[in-house]
């Protein structure tokens, strides 16, 4: 059983599926989550792929400062992918709603309304910001829902044998 | 020994345990060679492999009753269906055991399809029921040619029985038959340009959109499983019948290699078609090439 965890660990580490959820952003890092996934820097490598259903998704990518329409999608699609998961915030505007603070039409920032586990702050982000965002929270799926202590001694370990 | 025999193939070769490898194999040559085409290094080798493992340990959505219960029973039966699809190809020469013929094999070959359809029906979701449709439209599209062709090449050689198609000598129209299935092979496995039914951008991922964790892994090893059977079925009226087991199988397995290498260089290189422009393709262009080679297979056999 406890190879069966590892094996397990490992592979969540190693296959991250994204969803990507736009809650009112002006396209900038939707644009740069797309580069991410180009030729140039290849997240692919790392097992990324991007899906088209949250049911599918490890890993919801938030973009936008949180406009109040938004806010029920952003609960319902974040109910709608199954555990483990993780969530990463994707620019400076679902971290601090940036420019658009005081806003009458903003509910933002994301933090209020689910848990987020990384930051990958820019307006935008560089692609490969992103890429090492969603590395982490990858490794952060890796460890969750196992005995803390143990897990990260796991991906430690896996971490020097593989460098993808 | 006849048990032992049909055993043996179902479970060992060319039946579960090579089965299953191959399947994340072709599944990963897919990826690789589109992301090779694109200019990118693509996924690890592995891929495939992480992907259904860790989709095994992922949680589903609870549903309750009938709906719920035929959710978790689709999967299963496209697995079983494509994994006995590719036990029945008569790779190696058999010495007894169960031989199913064309027949059998067609229709274990067509369940995985038909799966997928009522899969995207009992979901219940808008997203799926599209996806369902444009599946269906496509196998009505697409199997008329796949099965035409398959009767020309049965035909001419006056025998539905796989062990006797497999090792029949080649003749001009038997390679036009195959030509004919080998153009069949995107539509019956999603592959641009008729990845309709799993279009992305469109209806997100069509029948499959409310599939999570095991089910949606033993979806994705059914799509494998299926490479591997239609792979397969090409590469056994393709290859040389031998005198020794393993060089069969050798020839097998390469020329499955090669055929999965053209049909994934044909979806990178090509976009999607729409659902009538691939409609078109198939009742106007194809199916005068599948008609033609039945009616010489008819012809000869009247005058032979």
């Amino acid at each position: 059983m406890k190879l069966w965890d590892r094996l397990m660990c490992y592979c969540r580490r190693r296959s991250p599926w994204l969803f990507h959820l736009n809650s009112g952003s002006c396209n900038g890092c939707d644009i740069e989550i797309v580069a991410a996934l180009a030729p140039r820097y290849d997240a692919e490598q790392l097992g990324v792929r991007i899906e088209g259903s949250p049911r599918h998704a490890d890993i919801l990518c938030v973009t936008g400062p949180v406009t109040k329409n938004a806010v029920c999608a952003i609960k319902t699609v974040y109910g709608q992918v199954c555990g483990p998961k993780a969530v990463v915030a994707i620019g400076s505007c679902p971290a601090t709603t940036n420019v658009f603070i005081d806003s009458r039409t903003l509910d933002g920032p994301l933090g209020k309304h689910i848990p987020v586990d990384v930051f990958v702050p820019g307006c935008p982000p560089r692609p490969d910001a992103i890429i090492e965002g969603v590395a982490k929270a990858a490794q952060i799926l890796a460890e969750r829902g196992r005995s803390a202590g143990e897990t990260v001694a796991i991906v430690e370990q896996a971490n020097s044998e593989v460098r993808p | 020994m006849s048990l032992l025999t049909a055993l043996a193939r179902l479970l060992i070769f060319p039946g579960i345990l090579f089965a299953v490898p191959a399947a994340w194999l072709f599944l990963w040559v897919e990826r690789k060679s589109v992301a090779m085409m694109q200019g990118r290094i693509g996924p690890p080798f592995m891929q495939p492999f992480f992907d259904f493992v860790k989709l095994l340990g992922k949680g589903t959505p609870t549903r309750m009753g009938i709906a719920g219960s035929l959710m978790r029973a689709w999967p299963l039966i496209a697995v079983s269906t494509a994994a006995g699809a590719v036990g029945l190809l008569p790779v190696l020469p058999s010495s007894g055991g169960f031989q199913g013929d064309l027949i059998l094999l067609l229709a274990l070959l067509e369940m995985p399809s038909i799966c997928i359809i009522a899969a995207g029906f009992t979901s219940r979701s808008i997203f799926g029921e599209i996806g369902s449709v444009r599946e269906a439209v496509l196998s009505v599209s697409y199997n008329v040619v796949f099965l035409l062709a398959i009767i020309s090449v049965a035909a001419s050689q006056h025998t539905f029985r796989l062990e006797a198609l497999a090792q029949a000598p080649s003749t001009p129209l038997r390679w036009v038959g195959i030509l004919a299935i080998l153009i069949c092979l995107p539509a019956k496995l999603h592959l641009n340009p008729f990845s309709l039914p799993n279009a992305e951008q469109e209806i997100y991922s069509g029948p499959m959109v409310e599939f999570a964790g095991p089910e949606l892994a033993m979806w994705e090893l059914a799509h494998g499983l299926e490479w591997v059977a239609a792979t397969g079925l090409v590469a056994t009226l393709i290859a040389p019948q031998m005198a020794f087991w393993g060089f069969s199988a050798l020839v097998f397995v390469a020329l499955s290699f090669g055929i999965v290498l053209l049909l994934s260089t044909l979806a990178a290189a090509t976009a999607r078609l729409a659902i009538d422009t691939t409609v078109r393709f198939y009742w106007q262009c194809t199916i005068i090439f599948a008609v033609l080679a039945v009616s010489s297979a008819i012809f000869m056999r009247l005058r032979s």
